[in-house]
């Protein structure tokens, strides 16, 4: 729209047309305070503290609710609008408890914020101030009527928003109270965003209340460990006799992909860290046959010595590893790096919970394809194919609620169930569960390949003569279908992608090799010269055992040891513990899993929140990790694999490249062109970074990773500033992977279930127990 | 929809089928419904709540909040009559409050109050437009003006002998 000029404050601003004044206003810095009103949620104009004075207005106007136009001259401060806004304060102290000492807003309260401000300290009120008993809602949502001003932000958001309208408000006048739908208790989908985006302390949280005050916490922003979104979540930590505990998550920074977004399991599920059942000690299998702590030395040298003795007699085909959904993008390779070139073996692997390297393969070569989690907050349409993202990707589902609502934008769901977001879409149509790839050959045109309706031709009409398209598909599409779909949305004019698989980083435990037949970058096994000159030692040449195959060999004797890193495949493929009697078991974890209780040794592990690194999301953003909280006893998945590397005498310095000169130089080479100098150093020269000091950095071998896999050699700054940035998908150089297994086993996580690891969430379990939950798991998965 | 089991009579099921395409959005007609049900009902009831929040396409919790916003909407039974003394200034100033404080004390009943037989229920409420013929009570729908105590007296025994009938 066109712009408009006005004075605000005697400065001459510009502004959209249309632009509301109190937007207006806080963009060029002159911040005008409410209560009520909430950035991309419905005007309210409740509170009536943004009030300002407008020339030829003839009272005082609230600026939320009224636009800029031309030649409009303001005054926010004056006076007059002091003497409003200190009425209005006071108006709202009237009932309000003073008991900010103890309430949770205490110290990021807006309406303490307000009082300091406009001074309304002094009440005029001789009356009795009306106390109501706290309530509690469900598991994680505590309601204080009286410390209630009334500014609907938790009805909106949970209705626009969340689109559960949950919460409204009942009578009227000073006898208002928010209500929960079921009388005295919530029956939502349990995300919080209305205890988060209250102003003052009336909805309080479960796991927090009473617990702290914010200054009292660091606060440190990190990724959600859970699914596949990688939401942005700020931790609030503090120093414990046993390292440093969370005691919340939110976003209130609006920092990240996610803005102001969380669900139940990134606000809540952070309390597995202290779950009684972590191992904090290492523990190996004893003669009598049962587990027992030892010491870090102790657990480290026996592993070493056995690995390295199972290699030298049996060769690295007796050896397998499978990783982890779940550990950082360092950590994934380091894991393929050892495997292959400590370990000799090609026999890796992990849970898929997606099909990415058909995904990669068939967006090679064609730049700009793949969807961020931003776009689908911009895109102008979206088509939704399989997956529920409501349940297993609730951060999408925000993006594509709050675009559909602030834009209009048109949502086409094709799915076997009644998936909640077709509530929100433009045209739907309910596939056979097993139609998903003749469905994408009708798109394609094929009349022949799914047996159509009037409905499911005007749908593919409609998306046919969309000129701008955001395909997301969940794991029911894999291999060759995705591949169809691709083709399919490349004939459009301009389409873009995006592939639903399940954990925090599922897409980067596939990017960095954790794969029998492909390197990191999905480079072929059999094409490892550049891997094997930077390894300095040859790697294995034949593609590995995948991880259902590893099983099968440890059943018949072939599979003499098994490293498993954050996984519970015995658990999640329903592997007969026998078939593991006879194979020399390490597992890497924070508890004793099914399949940690059958290892010969297990490493108590570091989850997400207690290391730093990058991780990757479904969608391609690559975000850092930063550590936020620790517990004594435990290591991270890379200093374990590094211990052990040295003690089986490999040198850690060829696994990670720290320090000065992975290759001994005394000058006498003649520069990276011959290959002789070393690479590393150079390139970490050419790139302006200084050497990592450390063997345990996983920056050391982020430097790698950006050398060796092109897509994710993209600018740091932006990553350590703490925001995503996108791969380049393009650039991965993958070959055809026709015919290829694809292996997927989804997750079927739905909101309160997050893999083996929700287990050991006692919040998780208590909101899955309580009545309070909208959608309820139909069974608890396991990873 | 009009196939669907309704509580309400046919007459008022098919004005509602119409009330909900009437408006941009089916929501508006919340309001109007809830009005009509309760002439018809008595009062707004569980039943009622959950019919006309099916009806209108919004979950039951949102009926009650609007419902609860209205203080003509009502979510108990009451009386046959509802008399409905206005002491607004006008009517104040001709005698509402005597008039009301004379209803209670013939009817034996306070305010929101009912009478044991359930023929009367009594209100005190805020200007019902009648100010040219204060003081002015309204019984359900029908307006009584110019009142003083006798000829109340008049009108609530009419509504008594129609009760009988």
């Amino acid at each position: 729209m066109a712009d408009v000029t006005f004075t605000v404050d005697g400065k001459k601003l510009t502004a959209p047309a249309g632009t509301l004044l109190i937007e207006a206003c806080r963009k060029a810095g002159i911040e005008i305070p409410a209560f009520c009103y909430y950035p991309n949620l419905s005007l309210q104009a409740a509170c009536r503290m943004c009030v300002v004075r407008i020339e030829k207005m003839p009272k005082l106007q609230t600026a939320c609710t009224t636009v800029v136009t031309e030649g409009m001259a303001v005054t926010t401060e004056s006076d007059e609008v002091k003497q409003s806004r200190k009425a209005m304060v006071e108006l709202v102290l009237g009932n309000h408890p003073l008991d900010c000492p103890v309430c949770d807003a205490g110290g990021e309260c807006e309406l303490q914020d307000m009082t300091f401000t406009y001074g309304a300290h002094e009440s005029r009120y001789v009356e009795i101030k009306q106390h109501r008993d706290e309530q509690q809602w469900s598991p994680v949502v505590f309601f204080d009527r009286p410390r209630c001003i009334m500014c609907y932000r938790c009805v909106r958001v949970c209705a626009e928003g969340m689109d559960v309208w949950a919460l409204a408000v009942d009578n009227r006048g000073v006898s208002s109270v928010i209500a929960p739908n079921e009388g005295d208790s919530l029956l939502c989908e349990q995300c919080g965003m209305c205890i988060d985006i209250c102003p003052v302390g009336a909805l309080t949280s479960g796991t927090y209340r009473y617990k702290t005050r914010p200054w009292e916490m660091n606060h440190v922003g990190t990724i959600c460990t859970h699914c596949g979104d990688g939401c942005k979540t700020t931790l609030g930590v503090r120093p414990v006799n046993d390292g440093v505990e969370i005691i919340r998550g939110d976003n209130r920074d609006k920092s990240g992909i996610n803005g102001d977004f969380l669900c139940v399991k990134g606000r809540y599920a952070f309390d597995f860290a202290h779950h009684e059942g972590r191992l904090t000690k290492p523990l190996v299998r004893q003669t009598d046959g049962k587990l027992a702590p030892v010491s870090w030395e102790h657990a480290i040298d026996f592993t070493a010595k056995k690995l390295r003795e199972i290699r030298d007699t049996r060769g690295g085909n007796a050896i397998g590893v499978i990783g982890s959904n779940r550990t950082t993008n360092e950590e994934a390779y380091l894991l393929q790096k050892f495997a292959r070139s400590v370990l000799g073996t090609n026999n890796i692997d992990h849970h898929r919970t997606a099909d990415y390297t058909a995904f990669a393969a068939a967006l090679k070569d064609k730049p700009g394809r793949e969807a961020s989690l931003r776009d689908f907050a911009s895109a102008r349409a979206i088509l939704l194919l399989g997956n529920d993202p409501t349940n297993q990707h609730p951060g999408l589902a925000w993006q594509i609620r709050t675009n559909v609502r602030l834009n209009r934008a048109r949502l086409y769901v094709a799915n076997h169930e009644d998936v909640r977001l077709r509530r929100q879409a433009r045209a739907s149509v309910i596939l056979p569960s097993d139609g998903y790839a003749s469905f994408v050959s009708y798109l394609g045109g094929n009349d022949g390949a799914f047996r159509g309706s009037d409905l499911t031709a005007s749908f593919r009409d409609v998306i046919r003569k969309e000129e701008s398209l955001l395909i997301a598909f969940g794991s029911e599409l894999r291999g060759r279908d995705i591949q169809a779909l691709v083709d399919f949305g490349l004939s459009l004019p301009n389409t873009k992608f995006a592939c639903l698989g399940d954990y925090v980083n599922s897409r980067g435990a596939a990017d960095m090799g954790l794969l029998p037949d492909l390197l990191p970058g999905y480079i072929p096994v059999s094409a490892s010269t550049q891997f094997a000159e930077e390894y300095g030692s040859a790697l294995p040449a034949q593609a590995g055992l995948d991880l259902i195959q590893m099983f099968d060999a440890a059943g018949q004797g072939d599979l003499a040891a098994l490293y498993i890193v954050g996984a519970n495949p015995v658990s999640r493929y329903g592997i007969d513990p026998s078939a593991l009697k006879n194979t020399f078991l390490v597992v890497q974890d924070m508890f004793l899993t099914e399949t940690a209780a059958l290892a010969d040794v297990v490493f108590p592990a570091a989850n997400l929140y207690e290391k730093a690194g990058t991780v990757t999301n479904t969608y391609g953003d690559l975000q850092l990790v930063k550590k936020a909280s620790d517990r004594a006893g435990v290591r991270t998945d890379f200093e374990i694999v590094v211990r052990v590397v040295d003690k089986m005498g490999a040198d850690p310095k060829k696994l990670v490249p720290f320090g000065k000169g992975v290759r001994a130089d005394f000058g006498q080479s003649r520069g990276a062109e011959t290959g002789e100098a070393d690479r590393h150093a150079v390139w970490l020269v050419a790139n302006h970074l200084e050497p990592k000091l450390s063997p345990f950095d996983p920056f050391a071998v982020f430097d790698e990773i950006q050398r060796l896999v092109p897509a994710y050699n993209v600018p740091r700054l932006n990553l350590l500033l703490g925001n995503d940035e996108h791969l380049k998908s393009e650039l991965v150089q993958i070959e055809s992977v026709a015919g290829r297994r694809d292996l997927v086993l989804p997750a079927n996580d739905v909101l309160y279930t997050s893999g083996t690891l929700g287990r050991y969430s006692a919040k998780l379990e208590e909101v899955v127990a309580s009545a309070t939950i909208l959608m309820k798991p139909a069974e608890t998965a396991a990873d | 929809m009009a196939t669907e089991t309704t509580i309400f009579s046919p007459e008022l099921a098919a004005r509602f089928d119409k009330l909900v395409t009437l408006y941009p959005v089916r929501r508006s007609a919340l309001v109007p419904m809830l009005l009509y049900a309760q002439d018809e009902v008595g009062y707004i009831s569980k039943a009622v709540v959950a019919e006309v929040a099916r009806r209108v396409g919004v979950l039951e919790n949102d009926v009650v909040s609007v419902l609860s916003y209205y203080s003509m909407l009502r979510t108990q039974p009451i009386g046959k009559f509802n008399v409905q003394v206005c002491t607004n200034i006008c009517c104040m100033l001709r005698g509402g409050n005597e008039l009301f404080e004379h209803c209670k004390k013939r009817l034996g009943i306070g305010h929101k109050g009912t009478t044991a037989d359930g023929v009367f229920s009594l209100e005190e409420v805020e200007c019902i437009g009648a100010c040219s013929w204060a003081p002015a009570v309204q019984v359900n729908y029908d307006f009584h003006e110019n009142l003083t105590p006798e000829s109340m007296d008049k009108v609530l025994e009419e509504y008594r002998e129609k009760a009988q009938k």
